[in-house]
């Protein structure tokens, strides 16, 4: 590998090096499209918000205004929401895990009897669906609408995920270990639990960053599925303060109105920074996974 | 039958079981609602009570004002986002493959990643946020120079480029990893050899790069394609409004209205039968082209 790289280093030739350079600025303008935006919303939400909406706020907080913030601290829904979320994503992850694992181990056998007819009767559901609303009575008739399970079973199975398990059993199992575990006895669903999972810890986590970030930032099914308060995940509320515009603090007429709007921008940039803010702290140490989950999934396709 | 095989697997089935069961309940069992479709479905009757229609509520949403409408706009926003969505990853995964300039690429990757994993609930709240005339940050960066920044989400002609547009910010890196993935997988000694012969770093993409990462491409091409009438409802529900309506209303938008919020079970069963139709046969037409001309295929 060094003598390659140096061996490149001596002939790079000028207009390689302009090629490289014009590269490494759109790169740098592209960071900057992607940065700028979400340093924004971190110091909006920081500043006066009658310096943000007159363009007085730009690269740096202005007048520090913590106001927006204790508005939000305040609101016990977005904490409930909040908590709910936490939930749903811990309960509903585990689920998953516990259902898309052994489905991925049990399909990378290739020793399975029917396994041609399996891989169809998990693929077809990739391409075709039944639609809103005969999986909206389905759920219905089995009594899950507006129930806490609702969030997080049904839906639960990853059929992208279980090919990416399928994949890395397949390729990162020796067949030699099963064969020798059988020799000294030990079943499929033994051999499952203390050999395969153990080895198999870094396609585990990429199957829960997954779902769990999934799961976070997910809220359609909330929507259809759920009319309780107490139910609703992090990301409907939101929905009411950034896209409905939905003030939660009431109504105001006259000089009151003007300062309550822009409150409520204060309080959107807040929510914002808030619900993000797990995820955003979490990626730089939890990106490697991610990527790996994309390659082990690419493998197959 | 092979019983002894059969027996053997019996174990396997048990680690399948909860997934089969899942997707019997709420994957399958829907699929057989889709009866529905040709019926006059009445929830107190039940599938197995209702009355049979044949096609009429198919025939109903291709007489209406609403079938152009909802066609029209799926398909702007789809082949928009192709035009746009299909190339740009190549580029950047090539442009990012060729950098010289190693940490600074990996600073890079991890940024342009990082939107990806906002929620679509944010990420449309941003957008308004940031485009709001009274008070967003274009209106800012507009009346910094003296203008103003007119109300773009009231404009059925600004939704699909604010559509496509916000879709390339936020996944344009993300997207961009499958490709990196296929050109990292490159043999060296390729570049190597077009070293030698004096190649330079844009001759390197024309004649390394882009012939060996067009199989990938060409996937990627196909389940898109595949899915063109298959436009996310999230995003664009969120940013519809009743002035952006004649170009937002979308077929997925449209079958939650008329069957959550109109209680047109039936109806709305038809039409996204219709949509899946469609997409399956697009999807087919389009593999057996690729298998063709390319042969790159799914199946």
């Amino acid at each position: 590998m060094n003598t390659i790289a140096k061996s490149k280093k001596i002939h790079v030739s000028s207009q390689d090096r302009v090629t490289n350079m014009i590269f490494i600025l759109i790169a740098i303008l592209m960071i900057a499209m992607v940065i700028y935006p979400l340093w924004f919303v971190i110091i909006a939400s920081f500043s006066n918000p009658a310096d943000v909406a007159t363009g007085q706020v730009w690269f740096w907080p202005k007048e520090i205004d913590l106001r927006g913030y204790q508005e939000l601290f305040k609101q016990d829904s977005i904490w409930h929401s909040y908590f709910m979320t936490i939930v749903y994503t811990a309960v509903g992850t585990l689920i998953a895990l516990a259902v898309n694992i052994p489905a991925g181990y049990a399909m990378s056998r290739k020793d399975m009897y029917g396994r041609k007819y399996i891989n169809v009767y998990y693929l077809i559901p990739m391409f075709v669906s039944g639609g809103l609303i005969p999986t909206y009575l389905v759920v219905k008739n089995f009594g899950l609408l507006d129930t806490f399970w609702v969030m997080v079973l049904p839906f639960s199975v990853s059929i992208y995920n279980i090919i990416v398990a399928r994949t890395f059993f397949s390729s990162s199992l020796p067949d030699s270990l099963w064969e020798a575990a059988q020799l000294d006895g030990c079943g499929t669903i033994r051999f499952f639990l203390t050999f395969a999972l153990p080895l198999s810890k870094a396609v585990i986590a990429v199957i829960a960053l997954w779902t769990a970030v999934g799961l976070w930032n997910s809220w359609f099914n909330a929507l259809i599925y759920l009319s309780s308060e107490e139910l609703q995940p992090l990301q409907l509320l939101l929905r009411r303060i950034l896209i409905s515009n939905q003030s939660l603090l009431g109504a105001a007429t006259g000089e009151m109105a003007n300062e309550l709007r822009q409150m409520s921008d204060m309080m959107k940039y807040g929510s914002i920074v808030i619900s993000t803010l797990p995820i955003m702290c979490l990626y730089p140490f939890l990106q490697k996974y991610f990527n790996q989950g994309v390659m082990i999934g690419a493998v197959k396709e | 039958m092979d019983k002894k095989a059969f027996k053997k697997s019996i174990p396997l089935y048990v680690l399948l079981l909860p997934s089969a069961i899942l997707l019997f309940c709420f994957a399958y069992l829907p699929l057989g609602g889709i009866i529905m479709a040709f019926q006059d479905f009445n929830p107190r009757l039940g599938i197995f009570g209702s009355q049979f229609v044949g096609f009429k509520h198919f025939l109903q949403y291709f007489h209406s004002y609403q079938f152009g409408v909802t066609i029209k706009n799926t398909l702007i926003i789809s082949l928009y986002g192709i035009a746009v969505g299909f190339p740009l990853p190549i580029l950047l995964a090539i442009m990012c493959n060729q950098m010289r300039a190693p940490r600074f690429k990996k600073v890079f990757q991890v940024i342009t990643y990082l939107p990806h994993f906002i929620s679509t609930m944010v990420m449309c709240g941003l957008i308004l946020i940031f485009l709001s005339p009274s008070s967003g940050l274009f209106a800012n960066i507009w009346g910094f120079f003296g203008k103003e920044f007119p109300n773009v989400m009231a404009s059925p002609s600004a939704f699909s480029h604010i559509y496509v547009w916000t879709d390339i910010w936020q996944h344009l890196g993300w997207d961009s990893i499958i490709y990196l993935a296929a050109l990292t997988a490159i043999d060296p000694t390729f570049y190597e050899a077009a070293a030698m012969d004096g190649a330079s770093t844009m001759q390197k993409i024309r004649y390394i790069d882009l012939p060996l990462i067009m199989p990938t491409a060409m996937v990627l091409l196909i389940l898109r394609v595949g899915n063109i009438l298959g436009v996310g409802f999230e995003k664009v529900f969120l940013l519809q409004n009743t002035q952006n309506a004649m170009a937002s209303e979308i077929i997925s938008t449209y079958v939650y209205k008329i069957g959550l919020q109109g209680n047109q079970y039936s109806l709305s069963t038809a039409i996204g039968l219709f949509n899946t139709v469609v997409n399956v046969i697009v999807l087919l037409l389009v593999n057996h082209i690729s298998k063709k001309t390319t042969e790159a295929s799914l199946f």
